[in-house]
């Protein structure tokens, strides 16, 4: 066989697309060279896609070429279409295609009926499950954080229920490898498989999506790597089998930044825990109004603005970034506090000040910042509640005990913008709006960012 | 070929790579990096387009044509939408020129 011969020239070039996906991922995790890292990946997408075209052995390419198209042109134009806020759900909805990509190839790989072997067997069929529950799981997943499935399904026993469901689909696996691959037995354990993500993602709240998302990312990957193992796809399992101990790594780091553990999430909805009560807050919450908190800042050396979901709720991040802009010029130091878990993924919130152009050097990690509320004049509290609660420090009894939090009570004043007088997300009452240094500032984020601006501009 | 304990191998030293590319990720990149790696198994869609084009039945060729249709969308999809939200990470130095 010649050195230029096609076979060499294929995994030459996926080859490449691997060592191009490692060195794109590398380059993502720095603001720096974050977009060159996608571009790079991108390339080896292409890389790896176009060679494909030239594999032996391989017909049905007008097919090819309009599932390709029609794929790609829905995805291009979602994807271009869809609001920062709703990128969770996206990338969910993207990632549930790859898992069901995964679970079409072991699909046509057992109806095809080929004899591989128990190992390659069996990890076709586990791909092939695990893309399936990753496949429906993400569907499931979209459709609760898009809105369209408001419902949060629980019933009695359905832990058991799920486990009892996980036993039939692994053992219709084994069944399927020991070489009974016939039509009706394959076709069950999909159906099964696909009923386990639905089951498994139904009782899993709102709040605790993005660890999900996650997981199943990781998932994917996964199912990738073993259906690139029986395709013999050196390309399909480095970059699977990357993104599998990516995403385990990533789903770990969300976990523990929402004081959950992994099994927690899965197995326990928040809410399942009648909620302790913890020790009652003692105090009043002092209101305050626009214009004194505008002057209070425009004065300040230092200010924290800690953003949380509200306020991109609010719609209210460019008013927020158009008030930091102001601080700046007055020569304030005006630095940006982001919780691990601000927005609905980790670094979420990071996008959406992004996108209202906030530059990524001012805005600061909770480890950063955290030795930096006591010395800041003001710590701006907009749209954030229980990861500024501090009693998450102090009161063993709270639901919320232990989760790292921003430590705004420190700061010299504490201003809060909200809506109400209510409880957070998780309704526990937050000891921070009664604490002596908290001023509450009750309104819109969006109309009080306003009228600070208006405050800060009158000066 | 990939076999046997050359397959093992791949599949460590890959795993141990995954691992130490998110270790020291700063959390602000977070979901850019998911959407990142949610791209990266995109690559998923030259398996379904192997698979595509060795189908010979109509059943394999349909569910083939799935795969390939799923695997376009994620590969594309999670391009788009990575590349949207990295496009926005500017530093100060940046804003000014």
């Amino acid at each position: 066989m010649s050195v230029f011969s096609l076979e060499n020239l294929i995994q030459a070039s996926y080859f490449i697309a691997a060592v191009l996906f490692i060195f794109g991922l590398k380059r993502m995790s720095s603001p720096v060279t974050a977009r060159g890292g996608i571009i790079w990946a991108g390339a080896g997408m292409v890389v790896a896609t176009v060679v494909t075209f030239l594999f032996p052995g391989m017909g049905n390419y007008a097919l090819m070429m309009i599932a390709i198209a029609t794929g790609g042109i829905l995805a291009w134009v979602s994807g271009k279409r869809v609001a920062m806020t709703d990128m969770p759900q996206m990338i969910a909805l993207y990632n549930g295609m790859g898992g069901g990509a995964a679970a079409a190839i072991a699909a046509v790989e057992l109806f095809g009926g080929e004899q591989h072997g128990v190992v390659i067997g069996t990890l076709a069929v586990l791909g092939g499950i695990i893309g399936s529950v990753s496949f429906s799981g993400s569907l499931i997943a979209f459709a609760k954080l898009q809105g369209l499935m408001k419902t949060t399904v629980r019933f009695p026993g359905q832990q058991v229920f799920n486990l009892l469901l996980l036993t039939a689909t692994l053992l219709t696996a084994g069944y399927v490898v020991m070489g009974h691959a016939e039509f009706n037995i394959i076709v069950l354990l999909f159906v099964l498989a696909l009923i386990l993500g639905v089951t498994m993602t139904l009782p899993i709240g709102g709040a605790d999506m993005p660890v999900v998302i996650s997981l199943y990312n990781a998932l994917t990957g996964l199912a990738v790597a073993f259906e690139g193992f029986v395709l013999q796809n050196a390309a399909m399992i480095i970059a699977g089998t990357v993104v599998g101990a990516a995403g385990s790594l990533l789903t770990q780091l969300m976990a523990k930044a929402m004081n959950r553990s992994l099994g927690n999430v899965l197995f326990s909805g928040f809410g399942d825990t009648p909620v302790a009560e913890g020790s009652e807050v003692s105090g009043s919450m002092k209101p305050i109004d626009a214009t004194d908190v505008g002057v209070m800042m425009a004065f300040a050396e230092k200010v924290l603005i800690i953003p949380g979901y509200g306020m991109a709720v609010a719609q209210a991040q460019h008013k927020v970034w158009e008030l930091a802009k102001l601080l700046l010029d007055r020569g304030v130091d005006v630095k940006f506090a982001i919780h691990p878990v601000a927005g609905r993924m980790p670094g979420h919130m990071n996008v959406l000040l992004a996108e209202a152009g906030v530059p990524y050097d001012i805005i600061y990690d909770q480890d950063e910042i955290n030795p930096e509320f006591p010395t800041a004049d003001v710590a701006l509290v907009i749209g954030a509640n229980d990861v500024v609660n501090p009693v998450a420090r102090t009161d063993p009894a709270s639901p919320i005990y232990g989760m790292p939090i921003l430590d705004a009570d420190k700061a010299k004043n504490t201003v809060v913008i909200k809506r109400g007088q209510g409880a957070g997300f998780s309704g526990i009452e937050n000891a921070l709006f009664f604490g002596d240094n908290t001023r509450m500032l009750y309104g819109d984020g969006q109309a009080m960012a306003t009228e600070l601006i208006h405050a800060v501009k009158e000066l | 070929m990939i076999d046997g304990f050359i397959a093992l191998y791949i599949f460590m030293l890959a795993a141990f790579v995954g691992h130490e590319i998110i270790g020291r990720v700063p959390a602000i990149l977070h979901t850019p990096l998911m959407s990142g790696s949610n791209f990266v198994h995109g690559i998923v869609l030259v398996g379904a387009m192997v698979a595509l084009g060795r189908a010979e039945t109509t059943l394999e060729l349909t569910i083939g044509f799935i795969g390939v249709f799923l695997g376009a969308g994620n590969a594309v999809g999670g391009y788009v939408v990575t590349e949207r939200m990295l496009e926005m990470f500017k530093s100060s130095k940046e804003k000014n020129s």
